[in-house]
């Protein structure tokens, strides 16, 4: 499968400062989700693979494209959804939709009748004459997502969509890029800070740190392969002969600290034998959780490698 | 297909040509500026001045006419000559930069004030359409009001004196053409620049004035102080009025300058100077937008 995005020793400095450090990655699926804390170069990867910074080594292609080399193709696949306020005050909305899908390339016709179908798609149907600068933040945020699907990109660039949004507005927004994502006529590529954002809409996860690729993983797989794990909080001197006995049931374990455990039994085994070993090692089960890995510690391991890689 | 079907759906049209797409900005610009009346009005009042123009070169051409007013001997009225030209492109001028002082602040500075930028340059559209596009709104307006209205005057003044007029004075026609281009390049980079810089448009649009009126009290001041004619080389309208000499007259010159772009007689400086002024502000003006003209800000 041709890759979506293809990072290629792609090296980005700002003066003497390296923001990005050599990246690699071929990243295939149809929603790829980039995380990273604040200042991992998340929106510097964005703005370079939008050709705003230019590569200082290496090269980053989209859809096959070489972002150096073929700029302006590039832009013409592309759909950007920026993270800070981005509108023209005094246009109206649908004026500043339908002035951005001609600059996109469609006739002034079709950019009009896209311009509306995209406000009304995006659930702003009856405020679409009113200017921008009186939007609330939520219906800036909606413009923006209409402004970067009018002209019908193939890759969809969204940096940080929910930044801000209340928890109904958040909702309305993820039900949004899931339903164009399921289409399947375009690809994603999703910025955010919040992992349920990605969980939500991406499978996959580019976690980036540093300016480093810090880990790469096909969410769809995780899900699919990731088995149920128990989360046990013990309390006892015994923890190690609990562990060890727990071991000779075929059980894999993880201690953690202050007596946490985590587990996967093998089939078969019922939980009940975990409560009979731990009252035979004079051990207390003070919690017991079912749960799965979730992106949340996959970001959180990334996090903690010293080097920045897995 | 109904504007209320509430699905996406991808685009599969035709799209326009890739040289086509920096029109679109000056025609949104148009159909803003086509809003505001106060615009509109000053606009079409800047044309009384060639129309009074037009009207002198009739009478003067027309016996009848020059009876009724009284006027003996034909072409007693004005002289149409080099500086009747001149006056005309001098005050079209003054006009010019009173509109791109009104409008030129409001081109770049509402998209930069919400990062408006990023959406423009995010699509297959460079920085240079995009300034192209800002500037040619300043260029097609301000053409209509200076070199347009001269090269009209000069084509009836040639239709009623004739081809030999025409050819004769065609210097007058150059003069007009390329003096009004000088002004408007410069009027329109530095108009952008300007509004590039400073994001408040009443302020924008008094710098502009401070350029010119500020730049020439500096000049003077320097020439005052330091008993030289170099000072005049922070005086705008003394560096065009130079350039204008040059271009309508080339080396015979019998005028010192327009009105509002004059040049003192004895203070003149080398013309070399001049242009070179002149062609630095137009690159500092380029610089200030190549660094303000982004898709996203740098911080270094």
């Amino acid at each position: 499968m041709e890759p979506v995005i293809e990072l290629d020793g792609l090296e980005v400095r700002f003066g003497q400062r390296v923001i990005l450090k050599k990246l690699n990655a071929a990243l295939t699926g149809r929603s790829v989700g980039l995380l990273g804390p604040n200042g991992a170069g998340k929106s510097t990867l964005i703005n370079t693979l939008l050709g705003f910074h230019k590569p200082s080594a290496g090269t980053a292609r989209i859809l096959g494209h070489d972002v150096r080399t073929h700029a302006r193709q590039v832009r013409s696949l592309v759909g950007y959804m920026p993270e800070n306020d981005a509108y023209i005050a005094g246009m109206t909305g649908v004026h500043m939709v339908r002035l951005m899908a001609e600059l996109a390339g469609l006739p002034r016709e079709h950019a009009l009748e896209r311009a509306h179908e995209a406000f009304f798609y995006v659930g702003l149907g009856e405020v679409r004459y009113r200017a921008l600068g009186t939007y609330s933040l939520g219906m800036k945020q909606a413009a923006k997502l209409a402004q970067a699907i009018a002209h019908g990109p193939k890759l969809l660039v969204l940096d940080e969509p929910t930044n801000g949004l209340d928890p109904p507005a958040r909702a309305r927004m993820i039900q949004l890029i899931q339903e164009i994502r399921d289409r399947g006529d375009l690809h994603l590529l999703l910025s955010s800070h919040l992992l349920h954002d990605v969980e939500d809409c991406c499978d996959q996860a580019l976690i980036l740190k540093d300016g480093n690729v810090a880990a790469f993983c096909n969410l769809e797989e995780e899900r699919r392969a990731n088995r149920r794990f128990l989360e046990l909080e013990t309390r006892g001197e015994h923890n190690g002969d609990f562990l060890a006995a727990v071991e000779k049931l075929g059980c894999e374990t993880a201690p953690g600290a202050q007596g946490r455990v985590k587990l996967v039994l093998p089939d078969g085994v019922e939980v009940r034998r975990l409560y009979e070993i731990a009252a035979g090692q004079n051990v207390q089960i003070r919690r017991l959780n079912r749960r799965r890995d979730s992106l949340e510690d996959i970001f959180l391991k990334a996090m903690e490698a010293s080097n920045g890689r897995l | 297909m109904a504007v209320y079907k509430k699905t996406y759906r991808p685009y599969e049209g035709e799209l326009t040509p890739a040289w086509r797409r920096f029109l679109v900005i000056p025609r949104y610009a148009f159909e803003e500026l086509h809003g505001r009346r106060f615009l509109s009005m000053f606009f079409l009042a800047t044309f009384l001045f060639p129309l009074v123009c037009a009207l002198i070169i009739y009478v003067q051409h027309n016996v009848s006419a020059l009876n009724l007013l009284g006027v003996q001997g034909g072409r007693g009225l004005i002289s149409i000559n080099v500086t009747f030209f001149m006056s005309l492109l001098g005050w079209q001028s003054m006009c010019a930069l009173f509109l791109a002082s009104f409008i030129g602040p409001g081109q770049v500075s509402p998209d930069l004030a919400n990062n408006a930028l990023s959406l423009y340059l995010a699509r297959p559209f460079s920085r240079a359409e995009y300034v192209l596009g800002k500037m040619s709104v300043l260029v097609v307006l301000m053409s209509l009001m200076t070199w347009l209205p001269g090269l009209l005057c000069f084509a009836l003044e040639g239709y009623l004196e004739g081809w030999q007029w025409m050819s004769d004075n065609a210097r007058l026609a150059y003069g007009t053409f390329f003096g009004a281009w000088v002004w408007i390049l410069l009027l329109a980079l530095l108009a952008l620049a300007l509004s590039a810089w400073v994001k408040w448009k009443p302020a924008a649009g008094g710098l502009m004035f401070g350029v010119f009126f500020v730049g020439s009290a500096f000049g003077a001041v320097v020439n005052h102080v330091q008993r030289t004619n170099w000072g005049h080389l922070f005086n705008i309208s003394y560096l065009i009025g130079s350039v204008w000499v040059q271009l309508f007259e080339g080396s015979q010159k019998t005028t010192n300058g327009a009105v509002f772009f004059r040049v003192p007689v004895g203070e003149e400086l080398p013309l070399g100077a001049c242009w070179a002024v002149l062609g630095l502000v137009c690159l500092v003006c380029l610089y200030m937008l190549a660094r303000k003209i982004r898709g996203a800000e740098v911080v270094r």
